[in-house]
Protein backbone atom coordinates (compact mmCIF):
# COMPACT_ATOMS: atom_id res chain seq x y z
CA UNK A 1 0.00 0.00 0.00
CA UNK A 2 1.32 3.18 -1.14
CA UNK A 3 2.04 6.15 1.83
CA UNK A 4 4.10 8.37 0.06
CA UNK A 5 2.14 11.36 -1.60
CA UNK A 6 3.41 14.18 -3.51
CA UNK A 7 1.72 17.36 -1.84
CA UNK A 8 0.55 18.24 1.10
CA UNK A 9 -3.02 18.87 -0.59
CA UNK A 10 -2.87 15.51 -2.17
CA UNK A 11 -1.83 13.63 1.20
CA UNK A 12 -5.35 15.41 2.98
CA UNK A 13 -7.30 14.97 -0.25
CA UNK A 14 -10.98 13.13 0.87
CA UNK A 15 -9.54 13.32 4.67
CA UNK A 16 -11.14 17.17 5.05
CA UNK A 17 -14.60 17.44 6.29
CA UNK A 18 -16.20 20.80 8.08
CA UNK A 19 -16.49 20.63 12.17
CA UNK A 20 -14.19 17.31 11.87
CA UNK A 21 -10.96 17.19 14.95
CA UNK A 22 -7.68 17.22 14.26
CA UNK A 23 -4.81 16.69 16.69
CA UNK A 24 -1.85 18.18 15.69
CA UNK A 25 1.48 17.78 17.24
CA UNK A 26 4.52 20.42 17.95
CA UNK A 27 5.35 23.04 21.06
CA UNK A 28 5.19 26.35 20.59
CA UNK A 29 6.36 26.45 17.10
CA UNK A 30 9.04 23.69 17.55
CA UNK A 31 8.05 20.15 15.42
CA UNK A 32 5.09 21.88 14.11
CA UNK A 33 2.85 20.21 10.46
CA UNK A 34 3.85 23.24 9.33
CA UNK A 35 2.91 22.13 5.67
CA UNK A 36 0.06 20.18 6.31
CA UNK A 37 -1.80 23.29 8.33
CA UNK A 38 -0.90 25.76 5.21
CA UNK A 39 -2.70 23.10 3.10
CA UNK A 40 -5.77 22.90 5.42
CA UNK A 41 -6.15 26.51 5.11
CA UNK A 42 -6.11 26.31 1.42
CA UNK A 43 -8.52 23.81 1.02
CA UNK A 44 -10.68 26.13 3.17
CA UNK A 45 -12.34 23.35 5.65
CA UNK A 46 -14.47 25.19 8.79
CA UNK A 47 -15.31 24.65 12.00
CA UNK A 48 -12.36 23.11 12.83
CA UNK A 49 -11.42 21.63 16.40
CA UNK A 50 -7.70 21.26 17.71
CA UNK A 51 -6.00 20.07 19.94
CA UNK A 52 -3.00 20.86 19.90
CA UNK A 53 -0.49 22.19 22.63
CA UNK A 54 -0.12 25.78 21.38
CA UNK A 55 -1.94 28.13 19.38
CA UNK A 56 0.91 29.25 17.08
CA UNK A 57 1.59 32.81 16.45
CA UNK A 58 -0.87 35.34 14.12
CA UNK A 59 0.95 34.02 11.34
CA UNK A 60 2.44 30.46 11.61
CA UNK A 61 1.19 27.89 12.91
CA UNK A 62 -2.72 27.21 13.81
CA UNK A 63 -2.39 30.93 13.94
CA UNK A 64 -3.01 30.73 10.05
CA UNK A 65 -6.17 28.85 10.34
CA UNK A 66 -7.51 31.43 12.84
CA UNK A 67 -7.23 34.36 10.10
CA UNK A 68 -9.29 32.79 8.32
CA UNK A 69 -11.48 31.96 10.86
CA UNK A 70 -11.28 28.30 10.51
CA UNK A 71 -10.91 27.18 13.70
CA UNK A 72 -14.15 26.70 16.00
CA UNK A 73 -12.44 25.36 18.92
CA UNK A 74 -9.13 24.73 20.56
CA UNK A 75 -8.11 22.02 23.34
CA UNK A 76 -4.40 23.66 24.82
CA UNK A 77 -2.17 24.57 27.49
CA UNK A 78 -0.83 27.61 26.66
CA UNK A 79 -2.18 30.34 24.04
CA UNK A 80 -0.20 32.92 25.00
CA UNK A 81 1.56 33.85 22.02
CA UNK A 82 -1.46 34.65 19.55
CA UNK A 83 -2.88 38.08 19.47
CA UNK A 84 -5.98 37.05 17.23
CA UNK A 85 -6.75 33.53 19.09
CA UNK A 86 -6.89 36.15 22.08
CA UNK A 87 -9.01 38.51 20.17
CA UNK A 88 -11.66 35.63 18.65
CA UNK A 89 -11.36 34.24 22.08
CA UNK A 90 -12.65 37.45 23.93
CA UNK A 91 -15.06 38.34 21.62
CA UNK A 92 -16.93 35.16 21.69
CA UNK A 93 -16.08 33.52 18.06
CA UNK A 94 -13.75 31.01 19.58
CA UNK A 95 -14.34 28.17 21.81
CA UNK A 96 -11.23 26.97 24.65
CA UNK A 97 -10.53 23.96 26.30
CA UNK A 98 -7.70 24.44 28.69
CA UNK A 99 -5.91 21.09 29.37
CA UNK A 100 -2.81 21.25 31.75
CA UNK A 101 -0.16 19.86 29.42
CA UNK A 102 0.64 16.31 30.79
CA UNK A 103 -3.07 15.41 30.50
CA UNK A 104 -3.41 16.92 27.11
CA UNK A 105 -0.52 14.84 26.24
CA UNK A 106 -1.91 11.62 27.79
CA UNK A 107 -5.43 12.16 26.74
CA UNK A 108 -3.46 11.68 23.24
CA UNK A 109 -1.42 8.95 24.11
CA UNK A 110 -4.96 7.04 26.15
CA UNK A 111 -6.70 7.40 23.13
CA UNK A 112 -3.89 5.92 20.62
CA UNK A 113 -3.82 3.19 22.66
CA UNK A 114 -8.16 2.79 23.29
CA UNK A 115 -8.19 3.64 26.77
CA UNK A 116 -11.09 5.77 27.14
CA UNK A 117 -10.11 7.30 30.53
CA UNK A 118 -7.56 7.85 33.21
CA UNK A 119 -6.93 9.53 36.38
CA UNK A 120 -4.86 11.58 37.79
CA UNK A 121 -3.94 14.18 40.33
CA UNK A 122 -3.23 17.38 37.93
CA UNK A 123 -5.64 19.81 38.84
CA UNK A 124 -7.66 18.60 41.89
CA UNK A 125 -8.60 21.30 43.45
CA UNK A 126 -8.82 23.77 40.90
CA UNK A 127 -11.34 24.64 38.14
CA UNK A 128 -9.64 21.84 35.70
CA UNK A 129 -12.02 19.01 37.96
CA UNK A 130 -15.01 20.93 37.98
CA UNK A 131 -17.46 18.60 37.03
CA UNK A 132 -15.07 16.31 36.59
CA UNK A 133 -15.63 12.39 38.32
CA UNK A 134 -13.01 12.18 41.56
CA UNK A 135 -11.82 9.02 42.68
CA UNK A 136 -9.61 8.21 45.46
CA UNK A 137 -7.02 5.78 45.03
CA UNK A 138 -4.72 4.91 48.61
CA UNK A 139 -5.73 8.18 50.47
CA UNK A 140 -5.31 10.21 47.50
CA UNK A 141 -7.80 11.76 45.38
CA UNK A 142 -7.46 12.39 41.82
CA UNK A 143 -10.08 13.11 38.73
CA UNK A 144 -10.79 11.32 35.73
CA UNK A 145 -9.70 12.59 32.54
CA UNK A 146 -11.09 11.53 29.05
CA UNK A 147 -9.12 10.15 26.12
CA UNK A 148 -8.62 12.04 22.57
CA UNK A 149 -10.15 10.21 19.68
CA UNK A 150 -9.48 12.58 16.76
CA UNK A 151 -10.30 12.15 13.46
CA UNK A 152 -6.97 13.21 11.72
CA UNK A 153 -3.82 13.81 13.38
CA UNK A 154 -1.37 16.06 11.72
CA UNK A 155 2.29 14.87 12.73
CA UNK A 156 5.68 16.71 11.71
CA UNK A 157 8.48 14.33 11.95
CA UNK A 158 12.82 14.18 10.78
CA UNK A 159 12.77 11.23 8.82
CA UNK A 160 10.47 8.37 7.40
CA UNK A 161 10.81 5.72 5.47
CA UNK A 162 7.91 4.62 2.74
CA UNK A 163 5.85 2.33 5.48
CA UNK A 164 5.62 5.25 7.71
CA UNK A 165 8.71 4.93 10.36
CA UNK A 166 9.44 7.57 11.93
CA UNK A 167 12.48 9.54 13.79
CA UNK A 168 11.90 12.44 15.20
CA UNK A 169 15.01 15.09 15.79
CA UNK A 170 15.79 16.82 19.86
CA UNK A 171 12.65 18.65 21.42
CA UNK A 172 10.94 18.77 18.27
CA UNK A 173 9.64 14.89 18.99
CA UNK A 174 7.28 16.69 21.76
CA UNK A 175 3.60 16.37 20.50
CA UNK A 176 4.04 14.69 17.59
CA UNK A 177 4.15 10.89 18.66
CA UNK A 178 0.82 11.07 21.08
CA UNK A 179 -0.82 13.36 18.42
CA UNK A 180 0.24 10.80 15.84
CA UNK A 181 -1.30 7.78 17.63
CA UNK A 182 -4.72 9.58 18.76
CA UNK A 183 -5.86 9.70 14.98
CA UNK A 184 -7.95 7.69 13.44
CA UNK A 185 -6.17 9.10 10.52
CA UNK A 186 -2.29 10.08 10.65
CA UNK A 187 -0.62 12.16 7.70
CA UNK A 188 3.08 12.86 8.00
CA UNK A 189 5.09 15.48 6.72
CA UNK A 190 9.40 15.04 7.06
CA UNK A 191 12.29 16.53 6.21
CA UNK A 192 13.55 13.45 4.72
CA UNK A 193 12.02 10.21 3.49
CA UNK A 194 14.51 7.83 3.33
CA UNK A 195 15.17 4.14 1.44
CA UNK A 196 13.14 1.44 3.26
CA UNK A 197 16.09 -0.32 5.00
CA UNK A 198 17.75 2.51 5.76
CA UNK A 199 16.70 3.14 9.23
CA UNK A 200 18.03 1.25 12.12
CA UNK A 201 14.96 -0.56 13.18
CA UNK A 202 16.16 -0.37 17.28
CA UNK A 203 16.32 3.91 16.37
CA UNK A 204 12.58 4.09 15.43
CA UNK A 205 10.64 6.98 17.64
CA UNK A 206 7.43 5.60 16.08
CA UNK A 207 6.09 2.53 14.00
CA UNK A 208 4.55 3.05 10.74
CA UNK A 209 1.44 1.38 11.92
CA UNK A 210 0.60 4.24 13.18
CA UNK A 211 1.05 6.37 9.72
CA UNK A 212 -1.35 6.42 6.94
CA UNK A 213 0.27 9.18 4.40
CA UNK A 214 3.62 11.22 3.96
CA UNK A 215 4.70 13.62 2.09
CA UNK A 216 8.30 15.35 2.17
CA UNK A 217 8.78 18.80 2.08
CA UNK A 218 11.01 22.07 3.00
CA UNK A 219 10.14 23.59 6.34
CA UNK A 220 10.47 26.83 7.48
CA UNK A 221 11.08 25.78 10.97
CA UNK A 222 10.78 29.61 12.64
CA UNK A 223 12.53 30.36 15.93
CA UNK A 224 10.06 31.83 18.55
CA UNK A 225 12.49 32.89 21.13
CA UNK A 226 16.07 32.94 19.64
CA UNK A 227 18.21 33.42 22.58
CA UNK A 228 21.70 33.19 22.27
CA UNK A 229 25.17 33.38 24.96
CA UNK A 230 28.46 35.27 23.85
CA UNK A 231 30.67 32.51 21.61
CA UNK B 1 18.23 44.87 52.33
CA UNK B 2 16.57 41.78 50.69
CA UNK B 3 17.96 39.63 48.05
CA UNK B 4 17.86 40.08 44.65
CA UNK B 5 16.60 37.90 41.86
CA UNK B 6 20.03 36.34 41.77
CA UNK B 7 20.34 36.02 44.95
CA UNK B 8 16.99 34.07 45.46
CA UNK B 9 18.26 32.22 42.50
CA UNK B 10 21.76 31.49 44.44
CA UNK B 11 19.20 30.20 47.98
CA UNK B 12 17.26 28.08 45.85
CA UNK B 13 19.94 26.16 44.29
CA UNK B 14 20.97 25.37 47.40
CA UNK B 15 17.77 23.02 47.45
CA UNK B 16 19.46 21.06 44.87
CA UNK B 17 21.11 17.52 45.75
CA UNK B 18 23.65 15.48 44.19
CA UNK B 19 21.82 13.12 41.53
CA UNK B 20 18.38 14.79 41.51
CA UNK B 21 16.22 15.36 38.11
CA UNK B 22 15.19 18.88 38.51
CA UNK B 23 12.46 21.23 36.84
CA UNK B 24 13.09 24.53 36.53
CA UNK B 25 10.48 27.19 35.61
CA UNK B 26 10.57 30.27 33.81
CA UNK B 27 11.89 33.37 35.05
CA UNK B 28 13.96 33.57 38.56
CA UNK B 29 13.88 29.70 38.84
CA UNK B 30 15.83 29.43 35.09
CA UNK B 31 18.60 31.85 37.57
CA UNK B 32 18.57 28.68 39.46
CA UNK B 33 21.15 27.11 36.99
CA UNK B 34 23.47 29.24 37.33
CA UNK B 35 25.05 28.64 41.04
CA UNK B 36 24.23 25.04 40.97
CA UNK B 37 26.97 24.36 43.80
CA UNK B 38 29.90 22.42 43.41
CA UNK B 39 30.29 18.57 43.67
CA UNK B 40 26.48 18.64 43.35
CA UNK B 41 25.63 16.95 40.14
CA UNK B 42 21.13 17.43 39.03
CA UNK B 43 20.22 16.65 35.45
CA UNK B 44 17.72 19.70 34.14
CA UNK B 45 14.60 18.29 32.57
CA UNK B 46 12.80 20.23 30.28
CA UNK B 47 9.15 19.55 30.36
CA UNK B 48 9.17 19.48 26.16
CA UNK B 49 10.92 16.35 25.77
CA UNK B 50 14.20 16.60 27.55
CA UNK B 51 17.03 15.53 30.07
CA UNK B 52 20.23 17.06 30.49
CA UNK B 53 19.51 20.48 29.06
CA UNK B 54 22.23 22.82 28.24
CA UNK B 55 23.35 26.42 28.08
CA UNK B 56 21.67 28.58 25.49
CA UNK B 57 23.74 28.58 22.59
CA UNK B 58 26.26 30.43 20.68
CA UNK B 59 24.72 32.35 16.86
CA UNK B 60 26.27 30.04 14.97
CA UNK B 61 25.19 26.92 16.90
CA UNK B 62 21.11 27.88 17.18
CA UNK B 63 18.94 25.10 16.03
CA UNK B 64 15.15 25.45 15.50
CA UNK B 65 14.82 21.76 16.72
CA UNK B 66 16.27 22.39 20.27
CA UNK B 67 14.02 25.05 22.37
CA UNK B 68 13.70 24.57 26.00
CA UNK B 69 9.92 24.87 27.44
CA UNK B 70 9.78 28.66 27.66
CA UNK B 71 10.86 28.14 23.86
CA UNK B 72 14.26 29.57 24.02
CA UNK B 73 16.73 28.17 21.74
CA UNK B 74 19.04 25.67 24.30
CA UNK B 75 22.18 23.21 23.78
CA UNK B 76 22.19 19.01 24.86
CA UNK B 77 24.96 17.73 26.94
CA UNK B 78 27.14 14.90 26.59
CA UNK B 79 24.05 12.94 28.66
CA UNK B 80 21.22 14.68 27.45
CA UNK B 81 17.83 12.27 26.32
CA UNK B 82 15.33 13.30 24.29
CA UNK B 83 11.59 12.00 24.67
CA UNK B 84 7.59 12.77 23.66
CA UNK B 85 5.73 14.79 25.89
CA UNK B 86 3.36 12.11 26.71
CA UNK B 87 6.64 10.44 28.09
CA UNK B 88 7.53 13.56 29.44
CA UNK B 89 4.17 13.73 31.79
CA UNK B 90 4.74 10.54 32.66
CA UNK B 91 8.09 10.80 34.52
CA UNK B 92 6.54 14.17 36.37
CA UNK B 93 3.54 12.52 37.13
CA UNK B 94 5.45 9.30 37.71
CA UNK B 95 7.25 11.27 40.49
CA UNK B 96 10.30 10.89 39.43
CA UNK B 97 11.35 14.50 39.44
CA UNK B 98 12.71 15.09 42.07
CA UNK B 99 11.89 18.74 42.94
CA UNK B 100 10.50 21.61 40.75
CA UNK B 101 11.05 25.19 41.28
CA UNK B 102 8.46 27.91 40.25
CA UNK B 103 7.68 31.53 40.01
CA UNK B 104 4.40 31.97 41.89
CA UNK B 105 1.60 35.34 42.43
CA UNK B 106 0.25 33.43 45.30
CA UNK B 107 0.87 30.88 47.95
CA UNK B 108 -0.89 30.23 51.21
CA UNK B 109 -0.47 29.04 54.36
CA UNK B 110 -1.86 25.41 53.44
CA UNK B 111 0.59 24.86 50.58
CA UNK B 112 -2.30 25.97 48.22
CA UNK B 113 -0.25 27.76 44.69
CA UNK B 114 -1.54 29.95 42.16
CA UNK B 115 0.93 31.03 39.39
CA UNK B 116 -1.77 30.66 36.42
CA UNK B 117 -4.42 33.17 35.96
CA UNK B 118 -5.49 36.16 36.89
CA UNK B 119 -9.06 36.23 36.42
CA UNK B 120 -10.47 39.72 34.04
CA UNK B 121 -7.32 39.45 32.66
CA UNK B 122 -5.65 37.10 29.81
CA UNK B 123 -5.08 34.05 30.36
CA UNK B 124 -2.24 32.31 28.54
CA UNK B 125 -2.87 28.94 30.00
CA UNK B 126 -1.23 26.53 32.64
CA UNK B 127 0.80 24.95 30.24
CA UNK B 128 3.00 22.34 33.01
CA UNK B 129 2.63 24.01 36.02
CA UNK B 130 -0.44 22.06 37.20
CA UNK B 131 1.45 18.36 36.08
CA UNK B 132 4.62 19.59 37.55
CA UNK B 133 3.51 20.82 40.85
CA UNK B 134 0.70 17.63 40.78
CA UNK B 135 3.95 15.09 40.14
CA UNK B 136 6.99 15.83 41.61
CA UNK B 137 8.70 14.89 44.86
CA UNK B 138 9.04 18.79 45.78
CA UNK B 139 7.97 21.89 44.91
CA UNK B 140 9.92 24.95 45.74
CA UNK B 141 8.31 28.69 45.01
CA UNK B 142 10.33 31.15 44.46
CA UNK B 143 8.81 34.81 44.39
CA UNK B 144 9.22 38.70 45.62
CA UNK B 145 7.57 38.48 48.88
CA UNK B 146 4.87 41.59 48.21
CA UNK B 147 3.32 42.65 44.79
CA UNK B 148 3.99 45.97 43.62
CA UNK B 149 1.58 47.85 45.15
CA UNK B 150 2.90 46.25 48.81
CA UNK B 151 0.65 43.61 49.67
CA UNK B 152 1.67 40.39 50.91
CA UNK B 153 2.06 37.65 48.30
CA UNK B 154 2.40 34.61 51.04
CA UNK B 155 -1.64 34.76 52.41
CA UNK B 156 -4.19 32.78 54.66
CA UNK B 157 -5.71 31.75 51.42
CA UNK B 158 -4.92 32.38 47.81
CA UNK B 159 -7.51 35.03 45.76
CA UNK B 160 -6.41 33.83 42.67
CA UNK B 161 -7.74 30.50 40.74
CA UNK B 162 -5.37 27.32 41.89
CA UNK B 163 -2.61 25.75 40.31
CA UNK B 164 -2.38 23.21 42.78
CA UNK B 165 -4.14 22.24 46.36
CA UNK B 166 -1.61 21.96 49.12
CA UNK B 167 1.36 21.69 46.81
CA UNK B 168 4.23 23.79 48.09
CA UNK B 169 6.89 22.53 50.21
CA UNK B 170 9.26 25.68 50.58
CA UNK B 171 8.87 29.32 49.67
CA UNK B 172 11.92 31.29 49.06
CA UNK B 173 11.21 34.99 48.76
CA UNK B 174 13.41 38.48 48.71
CA UNK B 175 12.94 38.13 52.25
CA UNK B 176 13.74 34.97 53.64
CA UNK B 177 12.58 31.12 53.67
CA UNK B 178 9.81 29.79 54.56
CA UNK B 179 8.36 25.85 55.27
CA UNK B 180 4.66 24.83 54.69
CA UNK B 181 4.43 22.80 58.18
CA UNK B 182 1.00 21.72 60.23
CA UNK B 183 -0.86 24.64 60.81
CA UNK B 184 0.82 27.54 58.99
CA UNK B 185 4.10 28.50 57.53
CA UNK B 186 7.76 27.96 59.67
CA UNK B 187 10.90 30.82 59.22
CA UNK B 188 13.61 28.55 58.11
CA UNK B 189 15.70 31.56 57.46
CA UNK B 190 15.88 35.13 56.86
CA UNK B 191 17.63 37.23 54.20
CA UNK B 192 20.20 39.17 55.00
CA UNK B 193 19.60 42.43 56.35
CA UNK B 194 15.58 41.44 57.14
CA UNK B 195 14.54 40.93 60.82
CA UNK B 196 12.33 38.32 61.34
CA UNK B 197 9.82 41.05 62.87
CA UNK B 198 10.11 42.30 59.01
CA UNK B 199 9.40 39.20 57.74
CA UNK B 200 6.67 38.24 59.59
CA UNK B 201 5.12 42.19 59.12
CA UNK B 202 5.27 40.99 55.03
CA UNK B 203 3.38 38.11 55.33
CA UNK B 204 -0.38 37.60 55.88
CA UNK B 205 -0.20 33.82 56.57
CA UNK B 206 0.07 32.44 59.88
CA UNK B 207 3.68 31.93 61.11
CA UNK B 208 3.80 28.91 63.70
Amino acid sequence: MKKVYNSAAEALDGLLHDGMFIAAGGFGLCGIPELLLGAIKDAGTKDLTFASNNAGVDDFGIGILLQTKQVKKMISSYVGENAEFMRQYLSGELELEFNPQGTLAERMRAGGCGIPGFYTKTGVGTVIAEGKEHKDFNGETYIMEEGIFADLAIVKAWKADATGNLVFRKTARNFNPPAAMCGKTCVVEVEEIVPTGSLDPDTIHLPGIYVHRIIQGEHEKRIEQRTTRAA
Amino acid sequence: MAWDRNQMAERAAQELQDGWYVNLGIGIPTLVSNYIPDGIEVTLQSENGMLGMGPFPTEDNIDADLINAGKQTITELPQTAYFDSAQSFGMIRGGKIAMAILGAMEVAENGDLANWMIPGKLVKGMGGAMDLVAGVGRVVVVMDHTNKHGDSKVLKECSLPLTGQKVVDRIITNLGVLDVVEGGLKIVETAEGVTEDELRAATEAKIV
